[in-house]
């Protein structure tokens, strides 16, 4: 562990694996997640990808195309996640969800729900097309709300959010989605603070039974995500003096039954320049697949020999009831 | 330097070092009433426990359940809410009391 900081060294991820006799190996290949761009109509406090209106970067067409190409090829892959920054403000958008569903995978898009109000922050474009387009294409959407009520939602999301998501579901539960007939939306909770997240299948009855009561809303599913201390959520846990402690919290309570199904068995996470990461979070870390290979390289047999990167931050996947794109994992 | 460290919570179970089987019957007395789930959730539980944190003005308890409090979902607003229903729960104690303060008075003929 030399030249770590003393808190990376203290909270080591992979003598925690070694102590519960847990060893992680890839399994099958089955999600591909893409970075599209790092634009946003928000700038969370507590996001991982530092998204905000003034980011630039998009993926390049060069990288879109083989990403396709490897979606075509790879039997395994079933999923293609779509992520941002808010996805939809990727120059290629549409055309990548619909080459996508045209090869017959499932497309889930990060859907942060205020885009569709807001518009594109640089260019001024209307999005309100987005739940039309959604349900046509047979999207999976899965939107961040961080609360049934204002008061999280704005602290964590900016002044006005809450409102303008439930606008948005309003529109999403109109063209279908939430309402049992197929077209899936999900929720996602993270907390509003350095604390672990509630149990997920609580936490869902609560979001249920107040969206529905109160504004009349429905969705099919509540993920619960453990906020991760990197980017932006760690630079506030240092300004607050509390990182130590958060990641103590963490490392406190691994669970093993989570740590086995952590996302990076399954999923290949891909930065707008074609990097390959083990995760979303690594991506962010520049903590890239080993030997740096890019999508040009990548194949399901290059990945089977590749060992997953841990580092510290990966306690923010196996605390508690775990944590995952695909929320909690125990 | 304070009497009220926040790190002496984590010490808690040094309280154990002498006659551990008290200990360990208290230890498992807590984790059964306030950390399953029962005829109240653990939400109600954490929040009942904020409260009387609040009445008995208990520092590490304070800490402790408002942490607990939001990791089982409750919102500040019924946290708030909570408190107030102890704040409520003592001035009544209190006033309650006058009863006696009037029968005092009735018996001195005042």
């Amino acid at each position: 562990m030399n030249g770590l900081p003393i808190a990376e060294a203290r909270f080591d991820f992979e003598a925690a694996l070694a102590e519960h006799g847990l060893s992680l190996p890839r399994r099958a290949w089955t999600t591909l997640q893409l970075n599209v761009t790092r634009l946003c109509n928000q700038a969370c406090v507590h996001c991982h990808v530092d998204a905000s209106p003034k980011r630039t970067e998009h993926m390049s067409r060069e990288v879109l195309e083989r990403c396709l190409e490897l979606l075509a090829g790879v039997p395994s892959l079933e999923l293609l996640d779509v992520t941002g920054g808010a996805p939809e403000l990727y120059l290629h958008f549409r055309e990548l969800v619909e080459r996508a569903r045209g090869l017959g995978k499932r497309v889930m898009v990060r859907h942060n729900l205020s885009v569709t109000l807001d518009g594109n922050p640089q260019t001024g474009e209307a999005m309100d097309w987005l739940p039309e387009f959604f349900a046509e294409q047979g999207l999976e959407v899965v939107s961040s709300l961080p609360y049934y009520e204002e008061y999280f939602t704005d602290k964590q999301r900016g002044k006005g959010v809450f409102d303008k998501s439930l606008a948005a579901l309003r529109r999403l539960n109109e063209v279908g989605y939430g309402q049992g007939a197929g077209l899936e939306l999900t929720l996602v909770y993270n907390p509003a603070g350095s604390f672990l997240p509630g149990d997920q299948a609580s936490l869902e009855r609560d979001f249920k039974r107040a969206l529905f009561e109160r504004h009349g809303l429905r969705f099919d599913r509540l993920f619960t995500i453990t906020n991760m201390p990197i980017a932006r959520f760690r630079r506030d846990l240092e300004r607050r003096g509390h990182y130590e402690r958060y990641m103590g919290k963490l490392a406190g309570a691994f669970n093993p039954a989570a740590a086995a199904n952590v996302m990076c068995r399954d999923l290949i996470s891909v930065d707008h320049d074609g990097r390959v990461f083990d995760c979303d979070f690594n991506q962010m870390l520049d903590l890239p697949c080993q030997g740096d290979p890019t999508v040009f390289d990548l194949s399901a047999e290059l990945l089977a020999d590749l060992p997953i990167r841990f580092a510290s931050h990966c306690f923010g996947c196996t605390a508690g009831g775990g944590s995952s794109c695909g929320g909690a994992t125990a | 330097m304070h009497y009220f460290e926040s790190g002496d919570l984590g010490r808690f179970s040094e309280v154990g070092k002498f006659r551990k089987e008290l200990w360990d019957k208290f230890s498992a007395y807590y984790e059964e009433v306030v950390g399953t789930e029962g005829a109240l959730t653990k939400r109600e539980k954490a929040l009942i426990a904020l409260a009387v944190a609040h009445t008995r003005q208990c520092p590490y308890c304070i800490d402790a359940y408002t942490t607990s409090c939001l990791e089982r979902g409750a919102s500040p607003e019924q946290m708030t809410e909570a408190i107030h229903v102890a704040a409520a729960m003592d001035a009544g104690i209190t006033l309650v009391h006058g009863v006696q303060m009037h029968k005092h008075l009735d018996e001195l003929g005042a």
